[in-house]
């Protein structure tokens, strides 16, 4: 073997000496296709950690809200979270309806079943057409911990975790938390039976 | 440097392998005729620990494996049956949750000794920087155990490490729900967590051993900070540093073993002792010890996604050390001031870890603010600083200058 005239035999090629562009483009091509596949293969071993269809088959819950008389609360679970199904005080209401909205920390209603932009007044955070009831996700919008029910220093809700306080509305008013506890879509099925998701 | 003592093969069969894969002479390189500093002292003794370590949580972990069952409904109920039922279950349970403290007790002192000797300063940066990759694995490996048993701890601590991922803007609920494998914590993330416990211990031994390799190019630091002139600054790896480290070992071992015998639960939290719970969120929820001062970061900014950006931002600071502390000295022996603002580093990482513990209101709150302030005005205002204005001592003119000079005549024991 002789390894004096080891150069590249493209460069100086006979046939194309002008011609360094067209090795440059197999070359790119070939590394577009090949990164391209990777990335379609990559996709089933990210996707799976998606939810699964059983999973998502538990996106519903039918609750008989009929024995919740006022001043009592259910715990429900939706999804593996608990809901919290507040059958609300007269007081209660009253304080709620009292806050002017400019005093709030989220001013948008975080209810499912409204506009995105809805403000978070009492009556946009109720249980449609019921408004005695409030039917919220309990998990705290800091970070996930499950908020205690009539504590704190707005008689809402106080999660125990990082010191968010929620008033009777389930609007949060003081700590870390960003928004409000979260209002899921809810379709009252008769008087008595709410569907929750 | 003078020529080391190569390795021959003896036999013939010993010299028909070497010539195929020469593992012997790689070995004989590495870890016995390998020229290791003269003066290291004991603080050196951490990263044999660490590895050792690393086998016990490797070894323990492998055959609590064998009984462990990672469903919600089983999961509780076979680590108390790994307790009760499975032959010396208790034992190999004990060893297996105190050792990941044990490895956090090492990795700390691990990391301070390297911040304090300079450890991270040229040539030694890619080894420092895999030495915070190794760190942010062995964290995400103490977590995800962490998990396992499904007590309530365990249930409400991966609630609220995954929730941070839903501080992220716009995508933030989505990887949440992606990391669940459904709305909440349950089943899949249970399945999927004691998958990945069981794979990241390799990868960081994968790690472990880039990072020995990075270490063997420039070799060891030492506690001077000099570079190593002669062989007379150097003494070979066997016996001297093996008998060394094995000794520093033995008493690191007998720390774990009361750890393990003695007191198997004064370092968790009893309430881990109750099955999960969905429902119920504990009153106080604190994560393991080692996680505390991260925890009080995260908790003393009063808002979610700032908490989230301190919380990630007090490790990743870590990997730009090598590039913030520019004073060519290494060693805090000489650096009189760099010593005084490193001790209190030391003070401060202790402090953040006793208000992570408490409860996050009033004058804790207030504590966890300045030193969080102070945590990072360390390594992004002091170290810069320093490294323009500090005046330094004289540095010694050879490593066995210095060690001859300070020891007694008796310590000549070199032929």
């Amino acid at each position: 073997m002789d390894h004096t005239t080891s150069a590249p035999p493209d460069s100086a090629h006979p046939d194309h000496p002008q011609d360094p562009g067209r090795r440059d483009f197999i070359y790119i091509a070939a590394a577009t296709v090949g990164a391209v596949g990777a990335g379609l293969a990559a996709w089933p071993f990210i996707h799976q950690m998606n939810p699964d269809a059983a999973q998502l088959a538990l996106a519903t819950t039918e609750v008989d809200i009929s024995s919740v008389e006022p001043g009592m609360s259910l715990t429900v679970r939706w999804r593996g979270k608990p809901v919290f199904i507040r059958h609300r005080t007269p007081e209660e209401i009253a304080a709620a309806r009292a806050v002017p909205l400019a005093d709030l920390k989220d001013q948008a209603a975080q209810n499912d079943n409204l506009a995105a932009d809805a403000p978070a007044t009492d009556e946009n955070r109720s249980a449609g057409g019921n408004e005695a009831f409030l039917i919220m996700v309990g998990v705290c919008t800091h970070l996930g911990c499950v908020p205690l029910g009539q504590s704190g220093d707005f008689g809402g809700w106080f999660c125990p975790c990082h010191g968010s306080h929620y008033d009777t509305a389930g609007r949060i008013r003081l700590g870390p938390a960003p928004t409000n506890l979260p209002v899921p879509v809810l379709t009252f099925l008769s008087d008595s039976v709410v569907r929750i998701g | 440097m003078e020529a080391l003592s190569r390795w021959e093969p003896k036999s013939r069969a010993a010299r028909w392998f070497e010539s195929r894969l020469p593992i012997g002479s790689l070995i004989h390189s590495s870890f016995i005729a390998f020229p290791t500093p003269r003066n290291l002292n004991y603080w050196w003794t951490f990263g044999g620990i660490l590895a050792f370590m690393l086998v016990v949580q490797i070894v323990s972990g492998v055959v609590l494996a064998m009984h462990y069952v990672p469903t919600t409904d089983g999961a509780f109920n076979s680590v108390e049956s790994i307790m009760r039922d499975v032959n010396y279950g208790w034992l190999l349970r004990y060893v297996h949750q105190n050792g990941a403290s044990m490895f956090f007790v090492a990795v700390y002192i691990h990391m301070f000794r390297g911040l304090y000797y300079g450890s991270y300063k040229d040539p030694r940066e890619v080894l420092w920087i895999l030495g915070v990759l190794l760190f942010l694995l062995m964290v995400a490996t103490a977590f995800l155990g962490y998990v396992l048993p499904w007590g309530q701890m365990s249930f409400w601590a991966a609630t609220v490490i995954t929730n941070l991922f839903s501080a992220i803007p716009v995508i933030g609920n989505d990887i949440a729900t992606w990391l669940w494998g459904g709305f909440s914590v349950d089943q899949p993330l249970l399945n999927r967590f004691f998958s990945l416990h069981y794979l990241l211990p390799f990868m960081i031994a994968g790690l472990v051993v880039l990072h020995i390799w990075a270490l063997h190019v420039p070799g060891n630091g030492n506690p001077l900070g000099i570079n190593v002139k002669s062989r007379q600054d150097t003494l070979p790896f066997h016996p001297y540093y093996t008998s060394k480290d094995l000794f520093g070992l033995v008493v690191f071992v007998l720390f774990f073993a009361w750890f393990v015998f003695v007191q198997p639960n004064v370092l968790g939290h009893p309430d881990n002792y109750i099955p999960a719970d969905p429902l119920v969120t504990p009153a106080h929820i604190v994560p393991e010890w080692y996680f505390l001062p991260f925890y009080a970061i995260l908790r003393a900014i009063p808002d979610k996604l700032g908490g989230v950006i301190a919380f990630a931002g007090a490790i990743v600071v870590l990997f730009f050390v090598p590039w913030l502390d520019r004073s060519k000295v290494r060693s805090a022996r000489f650096r009189p001031v760099f010593k005084t603002f490193y001790w209190l580093l030391v003070a401060c990482g202790l402090g953040l870890g006793y208000l992570g513990s408490q409860p996050a209101e009033g004058s804790f709150l207030t504590i966890s603010r300045i030193l969080t302030a102070y945590y990072f005005a360390f390594f992004l205002i002091v170290l810069p600083l320093l490294s323009r204005i500090e005046k330094t001592k004289p540095l010694p003119t050879s490593i066995s200058e210095a060690v001859l000079h300070d020891s007694k005549p008796a310590a000549r024991a070199e032929a």
